[in-house]
Parts: C-alpha cells; structure tokens; sequence
C-alpha cells in the first residue's frame, strides 16, 4: 500500500483556514457581492435584496431624521454581513484548490519540443504547436512537452508536479504504464512519445480547472437541495408578505425594515449560505487524498455506490504470490528437494520465482555450493509455463503441474504424482500449486500463496457496514478465487474475469438498481471504466483509462476508492444536516420577532415573548445577529463535513436527527436570548 | 374533562383500528383486480357498466392520460350539478317548491361538491330540493370521494411499481371504489341510521305544535340516504343548515358514534392498503402511527380547552366547560371529539359550531386543516397529501444518512422535489393570499360578523377550509358575490391544482428503477422516521401558518385570559 503523504511544498497541503488563503477569501467574499453572482443562489439573492432594500430605508430615514434610522442602519448592516459571511464560506472553500491552481500554472511552462517528423528528422517546436498524434521525442532532462503514450522506449520520470511524489517512476511504452503528462520531467533515458491532447485540453490543463472550480456545475442532488430551498423561500415570503395586510386589518402598520429582517431570519439562509461551500470543500477533500475528481457529480454518485469492484491483485492481495512451502514427494529429502526448487527458480525473474529462491535459502540451501552444476538456464515462459536449469547431470524444471506431468512425460516418466491430493488442497485454500520434478521423477509441490494487504478485511467490513457490497475480481480460476474471497472477507468475487463478463457484471448490477464503483488501469478497463457509476483510473495506467474514468487517482492506489465513498456520503450528509438544522431554527425566530413586531398592536403578545428579549428592537436585531453569525460558526462544519461512521442507516439518522434536529431548535432560543443580553449590556439598544 | 368522555374517544379509535386491516386489505383486492366475497354481486354490475361506457377494463393510463380522465369527469360532473340546481324549480320532487339556486350561490355550490369540499353558503332545508339534494349532491358525494380513492391508489401504484409508464385505469379505479366500498358500506349505515331515527323520505316538511305550544316545521327528506355517504365519503355537506348538530341528521349518542366512525373508515384503512399494495405493510402502519399520535395531540388540546371553558365567561362567575354552539345532547367531550376528526379528515361535517369553540379549541381544527389533512384525511386525499410530505421527508432525512435519499428503493431526486414542493406551494398561496385581501377589501369584511381578531379567524377558517376541501365553517362569515367567487377559485385549485402535481410525481416514480434496500439506506416505518415525518408536518405547517394564526386564535386567546373582548 502506498502511504499517504501530505508534502510541504505543495500548496494543495495546507490548511483550510491557512492566513494567505484567508486574506484573499476576505476580498473575495467582498466580490461576489455582484448580484449576477448572486442570482445563482435564490435563497442569498433574496438575502441581497432585502440587504439593499434596509440599506435605501435606512438613508431615507437618515435624510428625514427619523427615530429609528440607528436600527435601520444596524439591520441594513447585519444583512449585508449574511450575504458577506456566505460568501466568505464559499471563498474559503475556493481558497485551497484556487492556490492549488496558480502553483499547478507556474508548472504549465511553455517548453522546446523535439518533433519527429515522418522522415524520423527531428524539428524544434514549441510545445503549444503539438497537436494529437505529433511524435515527440523526449530526452533526460527534458520537460515532457504535453500528454501522450509512450511508443518507444522507457524513462523514469519525475511526475511530482502533478502527484507531489518525489519518487520518480518507470514509464515504458506497450503495456498499461505507458501513459506520460505534459509538465513532468523525464530524469534518466529517452523516450519517443504520440501526443494525445491538444493544448488547452491536456491533464494539467484539466486539472487546473477542476481544483479552481472554474466550470463547477452544480450537482443532482445540489439542484435538488436547491429547489427544496427555494420553494421554502416562496411559502416563507407568502407567509411574510401577507403579515403587512394582517398587520392593518389589525390597526398597524408594519415597516418593510422588519418584515425584511423576519423574512431574512425565516428562509433557509444557514444551509442557503453554506451550500456551495459544502460542495467545493468536499471537491478539495477528495483532492487532498490525491485524487482528481472530473465532477462533483462523481464524488456525489460515489457516496451512493452499492457494490464496489476490486481487482484482486494490487488491491485485496500485493500484486505477488509468494512461496511458502515446498512438500516433498515420498522418498525424497526435504533439502534435496528445496535446493532443485533453488535452481529450477534461479532463471525465473518473476515475483514468484524469487520467492522461490528466498525460501529455499531460509532453508538452508547453500547458495554458493549448489552453484556448481553450471549448465544452461530455461527461463520462464508464458508458453511453456515452466522454468528451470538443463545441468550436466540431471535436468530440473518447476511449473504449471499439467506443464510438468507432461514434461516428466516427455522425460520418459510416468506423468503422475502421489501429490495430486496436495496439489489440490493448495488449490482449495487459494493458494498456486507448482511441481517441481528432475529428470522422470516428481520431487515435490511448491505452494504459492495469495499474500493479502494487510486490514483489508476490517476495510471490508467497514464498506458493508456502509451497505456497500464488495465484489473481488480476478482472473483465477472459480476455486481459488472462492478461497481467497473467503480470507479477505470480500462478499463476493468474479472469478476467471475477462474484460467481457466484468462489463456483463456492471450491467447486471446496474440493471438491479445498483450503483458501480470500480478501479482499473489497462486499457481494456477503459469500457468498464465508462459503464462504471464512478470509475477510478490509476495515474499510472494508460490515457485510454484515464479518460474513461471519472477519477483519477494519483497516487495509483486502488483502496482508494472507499476513502472518496466516505467523502461523498459526508458530502449528502453535511447538507442533510445543515438544512434539517437551518429549518428548526425557524420556531426560536418565530418566537423572538413575531411578539416584537404586534407589541405595538396587541401588546398581549407579548406572551409569546417566551426568551423575555429586552425591547422588540432588541429582539428582531438579536434574531438577524443570531442568523449571520451561524453561518460563520458552521463555516467549519461545513468545509470539514459531517463526521460518518458507518454504523448502519437508523443509527445515523437517530443520531443525527438529535443533534440538528432537536439541537437546531434550541440552539437559536439560547443563541438569541445570549446576544439579547450582550445588546443590553452594550446599551446598543 | 372526564373518563367517559375520554373513553368515548378511546373506544372509537380501537374500532377504527380494529377495522383498518380489514377494510385496507379489502381496498387492495380491489384495487388490484383480485377475487372478493362481492365480486358474483358486483362483477356483472361492473362488466356491464364498462360495456355500455366503452371502457376496456384492461387498458391503462399514463398519469397524464389519468389526471385528464379526472379532470374531464369532474367538469362533467361539475356542469351537471350546476344545471341542476339552476333548474330545480321546473324539476321534480320538489315538494317545498324551492327557487331556482341564484349563479353565484350555484356555482360556489358546484365546485364545492365537485371537489369534495361540500362548503355550504345556503341552508339545505330552504334551498335544495329532494331532487338537488339526491342525484346532485349525493353524487357527488359518492363520485368525488371515489375520484379521491382513484387517485391514492394511482399515486401508490407509482411508488409500488417500477420501470413503467402506467398507473391504472382511472374509469375503473373510479367504477370500483363506488361499487365495492363507497356504495355497500353506504347501505348499511344509511339503514343503521333509520334505525337510530334519521329519516328517509319524500314529504314535504312537517308543521307541528310543540309541547310548548309554539308551531315548528319540522324538516323531512331522503336524510339518511345522504348522511351516510356524507361522513364515509368524507364529504360533509349537511342535508340541513345545522348539519350533525340537528336532531334528524344525527339523533343518537350511537348515530355520532357510526357517523364518526363512517368518516374516519376509509382514511385509514387507505394506510393498510398503502402497505399492502407497496408490499411491506410496516409501511402503512408507520403512516397510520404518525396520524393517531397527530389525532391525539390535536384532540387531547380541544377537549382541554373546550372542557376548561371560556376565561370570559369564568370572569363572569360562568364556570364549567363551554357549552356555547354546543348541543347539550353532545357536550364538550363528544363537540371536541368530532371537531377533532372532521378537520383531521377532509369532512366538515360538525356536529357543534367551532366558531363558537374557545380560541384554542378554534386553533386545532384551523391547524388540522392547515397541516393539509393529513391525519387520515379525506378519502384518497389524506393519504396522497401524506405521501408528499413523506417524500419530502424521505429527501431531508435521507440526506443525513449519506445517501441519495430513496423512497421504498426509488431515488428522490430533482424531478420529485420539484413536484412535491409545488403540490405543498399551493396551500400557503390559497389561503394565506386571499386572506390578505379579505382582511384588506370592503367586500371582504362586509359580511364578517366580528371585529377584531376573532373576524381576521373567521376569514382565515374560511380561506383554510376551503383550499383544504373541508368545508366546515367558522359561521359568522356570510356569503357575498366576494366570497362565492373566491371561496369557489380557492376549492377548485385547492382540489385540482394540488392533485396535478401529485399525479405528475406518481408518473415519475412508477418509471423509476428501485434500488434493493441495504444497510445504508434508512426504513421508511421506524419510529425515528414516524417522528421525522411529524417533524416535518408540523414544521412546514408552523413556519407557513404561525404567524396568521398568531393574530387570529393565538392572540384572542391571550386577550381571553385578560378578559378582554372585540
């Protein structure tokens, strides 16, 4: 498993409320006073309005030197502070992935390419003249002038700019690490790269305007939340608009300053306010884990995905089997039979071949002695499915057991075993069976093992504990697969997976109702990707994957996933709270200005003062105060997120429900009555 | 308050709920097309009645194609009642030789049966004849309840199916709900009630001497007939002026039993079948729940206040409870008990004068209303409102679970939000608007009988009634050209232009795929869910009504309590 890191140097890394980030948040919140930016959000538009209407009544007042201009001018105040402060919320979302953005610029240097021509001459452009499907050729040293596959040789290359890895990696052209970014630097060797990305649509291009937010839409469910708070709005200003005629049937007459400010206090303003910030901040979340998520869209679906695939090696097991025991065939000694396992395996470059040669020396093979019966080496082929040394005396070789029963075979042996029931057992338990003969005769069985990632079985649990299924896939036949699904603790696993039936499997699924979540990185993953809800592509794969997915993950880590399933599912929850919360804060403002606002006309009202507020005056500011400062006091909340823990849906909502249900109606009676008595105090009344 | 009149209620709710399950389970067979012990009766009556109509039992209708077939039926229906009672003079069974009903009067009348409202600006006695009276009102009474029933069940079939465009065929739905329930339950009631002494029949009206020596009309007429279908369908529409109150129309202690129960039957029994169609009947009960604990809560504060008495007349030296508008015959628990229920259902039939209640006792009908009837409610109507608001629910609570909020597996999303926040726009825009304007225009407060905040109560009740398809009045409010009209707009969009939304909303459930229910998604039938669904209700209901109702009952009450009047 790769380890998180959190580099300095980046500024992706700092905190959310870090001074620089701050300071432009201040300006910025001031900026998007701009009613065309306010318009996108019906609830703050309103908020506007009324902030602009108290304003033009508090200057008329002023003029005619009427009473009360002082609370005029301090609910005209308090209002623009409920549009500042939301503003504020959203700046300081934008702050991180904005500095993010500028650093990621200062990348996006404009750099010489060397261009292959048709005729293999080289020609110096800049790299904004490479169009799709321009060969290039990159040097050690060299910038990689924009996004492409290696088609030619292998480099490592330093992508720091773009992950905040120091380590460089390998990137070789064929097989699925062949994809290289524009931005970062080729350190050792030569490479001939096709471009697959025009200037203007590359990676960093992309990823620039992803953490800037600049082509933020808004998500289902936001739009969603959306009209639900607007159509609040709607019943809450009927319900304020028809308190001025109430109000005269009554004998009074009210002033439009305090139904502004009851209408103020009354719509969703906490949730309305904080709604955006919600969403940016769950983007940059998703964005300090490293990974780049193409849309909001994408990081909602993936609070809601249903079944979740894992390809088996890389994710549930590390990517090698590992040689764990060698079982000797009757009439053969273990260190016989653990120094053949030795050289059979000294060719074979493979994980599982070196494995091999590390446990016959644990036991106690001598390297150097064994060494002398130099022969001729047989490496490892996919083909032949057998590796092993053609010595003076004696010919050894370990493999696939079909591969070598047929070799003994062919050696003019009996092609048979009394290891068969071994063989088996290891099959059964999950493990890689191999046999290991010399000459005609079967020595003994080596078993391979699935070596797990550690905890991977208590993250398991932790997805079902979410209601997430989680389905292994791997191309092992259907026993050994079942064994090793059993050990993880997977729920359930597709086995002899080819890029056919994991498609057929994300259909069926998605025909059920379910939502799909899976990682990839080959090419062949790429439909899979596509058809997937949420698809993660690792950085390291090609580019075909990583434009299929909707995310793409630049660590390459595909346990990944369940980290971005918690951050959307705080995603949906930070806005299920903070609307339940804003709307039970309505009854405490009820409570506070609708005796404030009849003292006048039915001083019996004033029964209903319950938090006994000093003065109506008193009352209605400490209301509109109460409402602009929760914005700023949730801020955190929102930018964080609500805390999940998967506990199952009824906990949840119990638990929830008592803290910004039940919570969201008191705090306002305590709120209010607090800032009633600082007024008082303060003598502002 | 006393334990018998507590026990009356008690003993009421236990029948209701002992017959929720079979009436509900009754409900869904039908509904469903499935064999009942009245289909040898009933089947050949039905297959005849599609026959002549030319109706294919099989086919259905998309909810559009439905919401049309609703719409059409009722301004067919609409424009005969109108006819009717333009023409009752020239009509038979007449025998009080009643005019002709004058166009405003008979329009605010047509609307208001055509949507269930069954808002009387006349007195039967003196301006219906036996004629008006049976194949207009007492069709509509019938048809427009079964119009309620159709469109339930349309709704539910939408949250019960999945991946299709149909919701059922509104002919049918509307041919079943007359002929296997409203009709057969109707007939035995109407002859429990000429048991008790209601009377059924065609004579002109009675002149007696009473034992006081003074001479009365007593009034006559096809009574019980009507009665019956008045309360079952929740309808509310007296035969006479005083409505339950008077002695013909409910002459027992047992008739206001049957007749309170007839209103509350099928409201809930709807909640079962709810559960039984979407298969998981933990579903309805859930439903059923958070109506009883909404039934209680509004009961247990009328009976209160209306047990406790007037302040007023207890400065006075009156104490005791208030008997005002009251029948002695009934008193406060039994008055408070069935003002609980007519304004929890859609009905409105009283059997006291809530005008006359305490302002508290006044406030909780007025609140039932306002929450949208959603304490069993009108048939159909009670549990189509209800389902909105748990939709809505399922999408706030929903959200704190961390999951796009699903509804029986189908995801809440924009289109049903859309849909279910313009069904829930319509109350506060129809009531709380031309209260305004009332409150505002001569026209409006002509007529009004009180002054002050009891007045501003009148109007709103009237407003709330309306909109709701209630009916019941806060008398003291008059008829004028005014209120016939608006009255009349606020019933017909009350009806109509919240069904629309509604039946738009069950299209686009019925076409969604349902997601199987796993550990991550939260049931619609735990208590913490019923109390979220209260939660919301009472919510939505507060922040739209709060503060008109603070200056209407809330504000007369604490003038109350210093003594004071208008």
């Amino acid at each position: 498993m790769i380890p998180q890191r959190r580099l300095e140097r980046r500024p992706g890394s700092r905190s959310l409320f870090d001074r620089a980030i701050l300071g432009r948040a201040v300006l910025d919140s001031l900026k998007k006073l701009d009613p065309r930016w306010q318009a996108r959000n019906p609830v703050m538009f309103v908020v506007e309005v009324g902030s602009v209407v108290t304003s033009a009544f508090f200057i008329r007042d002023l003029a005619a030197h009427q009473g009360h201009a002082g609370f005029d001018f301090a609910i005209a105040m308090w209002l623009w502070f409920t549009v500042i402060f939301a503003n504020f919320a959203e700046a300081v979302a934008e702050g991180r992935g904005k500095a993010q953005a500028d650093f990621l610029r200062r990348t996006k240097s404009e750099t010489i390419a060397k261009k292959l021509d048709a005729n293999g001459s080289i020609s110096e452009v800049p790299s904004s003249a490479l169009r799709k499907g321009d060969l290039v050729q990159i040097d050690a040293g060299d910038l990689i002038p924009a996004d492409g596959d290696v088609v030619k040789g292998a480099a490592s290359v330093d992508e720091s700019a773009i992950t905040g890895e120091s380590a460089p990696v390998v990137r070789e052209s064929g097989g699925d690490r062949s994809a290289v970014t524009g931005g970062t630097r080729v350190l050792s060797d030569q490479i001939v790269v096709r471009v697959s990305a025009n200037p203007g649509e590359s990676f960093l291009d992309r990823m620039i305007a992803l953490v800037e937010g600049a082509r933020r839409q808004k998500t289902p469910n936001e739009i969603a939340l959306s009209i639900l708070l607007a159509g609040l709005t709607i019943i809450l200003l009927i319900a304020v608009a028809t308190l001025a005629p109430y109000s005269i049937y009554a004998g009074y007459k009210q002033t439009l300053t305090v139904l502004i400010a009851l209408l103020v206090c009354l719509i969703p303003t906490t949730i309305g306010g904080l709604l955006s910030a919600i969403g940016i901040a769950g983007m940059d979340r998703v964005m300090q884990r490293n990974v780049l998520a193409m849309s909001g869209r994408a990081v909602e679906a993936a609070g809601d995905v249903d079944t979740l695939l894992l390809d088996k090696t890389g994710t549930i097991t590390l990517g090698n089997r590992q040689a764990v025991e060698i079982i000797t065939a009757a009439g053969v000694t273990a260190q016989d039979a653990a120094t053949m396992a030795y050289l059979s395996s000294l060719a074979d470059e493979t994980p599982e071949g070196r494995s091999i040669v590390a446990l016959a020396e644990r036991s106690g093979v001598d390297a150097t002695a064994t060494l002398a019966p130099a022969g001729s080496f047989v490496p490892f082929s996919a083909y032949t499915r057998m590796s092993g040394v053609d010595a003076e005396r004696f010919h050894v070789r370990k493999g696939a057991p079909d591969a070598i029963l047929a070799w003994v075979g062919q050696q003019g042996g009996t092609p048979t075993t009394d290891l068969s029931s071994d063989v088996e057992r290891i099959a059964r338990s999950g493990g890689t069976p191999l046999l290991l003969a010399r000459d005609n005769v079967v020595l003994g069985a080596i078993h391979l093992k699935d070596i797990l990632k550690p905890n991977m079985s208590a993250r398991f649990d932790r997805l079902r504990a979410m209601g997430i299924r989680t389905v292994m896939i791997t191309g092992d036949n259907p026993l050994t697969a079942a064994a090793i699904a059993k050990e993880a603790g997977v729920d359930d696993f597709l086995a002899e997976a080819t890029p056919e039936t994991k498609m057929d499997l994300i259909k069926r699924e998605q025909a059920a109702g379910r939502l799909v979540a899976m990682t990839g990185d080959g090419t062949n993953d790429a439909p899979a990707l596509a058809q997937a809800d949420v698809g993660v592509a690792m950085n390291s794969g090609t580019q075909a994957a990583k434009e299929a997915a909707n995310m793409v993950d630049l660590d390459s880590d595909p346990t990944k996933l369940i980290e971005v399933v918690e951050i959307g599912k705080q995603l949906l929850m930070t806005r299920g709270a903070l609307t339940t919360f804003s709307i039970a804060n309505d009854l405490a403002k009820y409570f506070a200005i609708l005796p404030a606002m009849f003292a006048a006309a039915y001083p019996v009202m004033n029964a209903l003062n319950i938090m006994r507020l000093a003065t109506p005056q008193s009352a209605i500011l400490s209301a509109v105060i109460f409402n602009a400062l929760i914005i700023v006091a949730l801020i955190p909340l929102a930018l964080r997120g609500v805390r999940y823990a998967p506990r199952g849906a009824s906990a949840v909502l119990r638990d929830n429900v008592l803290i910004y249900g039940v919570g969201g109606i008191v705090a306002p009676f305590i709120g209010i009555k607090a800032i009633d008595l600082a007024l008082t105090l303060l003598h502002l009344t | 308050m006393s334990v018998v009149g507590w026990l009356q209620a008690v003993v009421l709710f236990l029948v209701v709920l002992a017959l929720t399950k079979p009436i509900g389970l009754f409900m869904a067979k039908v509904f469903q097309g499935e064999r009942t012990w009245l289909s040898p009766v009933f089947v050949p009556v039905e297959r005849f009645i599609y026959r002549i109509s030319g109706v294919r039992e099989d086919e259905e209708m998309p909810w559009n194609t439905y919401m049309f077939a609703v719409l059409a039926f009722s301004a067919v229906g609409f424009a005969w009642l109108y006819l009717l009672l333009r023409t009752q003079a020239w009509l038979p069974f007449n025998p009080q030789h009643l005019a002709n009903v004058p166009p405003a009067l008979a329009w605010n009348t047509a609307v208001s049966f055509t949507t269930n409202t069954n808002w009387q600006f006349y007195s039967g006695e003196s301006t219906m004849s036996y004629l008006s009276q049976m194949a207009g009102l007492t069709w509509h009474n019938f048809v427009s309840a079964a119009a309620g029933i159709a469109l339930a069940i349309a709704l539910i079939r939408g949250i019960a199916r999945t991946t299709v465009k149909t919701l059922g065929s509104f002919w049918v739905d509307l041919t079943r709900a007359c002929l296997y329930i409203l009709l057969p339950i109707s007939i035995v009631a109407c002859l429990v009630l000429v048991m008790q002494g209601v009377p059924q029949n065609f004579h002109a009206y009675q002149t007696v001497t009473s034992i006081e020596g003074v001479s009365q009309t007593i009034t006559g007429g096809p009574m019980a007939s009507q009665e019956a279908i008045k309360e079952l369908g929740t309808n509310g529409g007296g035969f006479v002026n005083a409505n339950s109150a008077s002695p013909n129309e409910n002459p027992t202690p047992f008739s206001d039993f049957i007749e309170m129960l007839l209103i509350l039957l099928i409201g809930a029994g709807l909640t079962y079948t709810y559960g039984k169609m979407v298969k998981d009947t933990r579903q309805g009960w859930a439903l059923f729940t958070a109506m009883s604990l909404l039934f209680f809560a509004g009961l247990v504060v009328v009976y209160w206040a209306e047990a406790a008495g007037n302040p007023l007349t207890h400065h006075l030296g009156v104490l005791g409870s208030n008997m005002e508008g009251k029948e002695v015959r009934f008193g406060a628990a039994a008055s408070a008990l069935w003002a609980t229920i007519t304004t929890a259902t859609s009905c409105g039939a009283v059997n006291a004068m809530h005008d006359s209640f305490t302002a508290i006792g006044g406030l909780i009908p007025l609140i039932n209303m306002q929450l949208g009837e959603i304490i069993f409610g009108g048939v159909g109507s009670g549990l189509y409102t209800k389902l909105v608001f748990v939709v809505l629910t399922v999408f706030i609570a929903g959200l704190m679970v961390g999951r796009t909020p699903e509804f029986l597996g189908k995801k809440i999303e924009r289109r049903e939000v859309t849909l279910a926040m313009l069904s829930i726009l319509i109350t506060p825009l129809l009531v709380l608007v031309p209260t305004a304007i009332a409150a505002l225009i001569p026209a409006g407060l002509a007529t009004l009988n009180n002054s002050g905040p009891h007045g501003f109560s009148e109007i709103l009740y009237a407003f709330t009634s309306t909109n709701a398809n209630n009916g019941s009045a806060f008398a003291g409010l008059g008829p004028n050209l005014f209120y016939n009209l608006t009255t009349g707009v606020n019933m017909l969009f009350g009806r109509f232009a919240e069904v629309i939304p509604i039946m738009a909303l069950a299209g686009a459930l019925a076409g969604k795929k349902a997601v199987p229910e796993g550990s991550g998604t939260f049931t619609t039938y735990s208590p913490v869910f019923v109390a979220l669904l209260i939660g919301t209700i009472v919510i939505v209901g507060a922040l739209t009504f709060l503060p008109a109702d603070a200056l209407g009952p809330i504000v007369e009450h604490l003038f109350s309590l210093q003594g004071k009047t208008f």
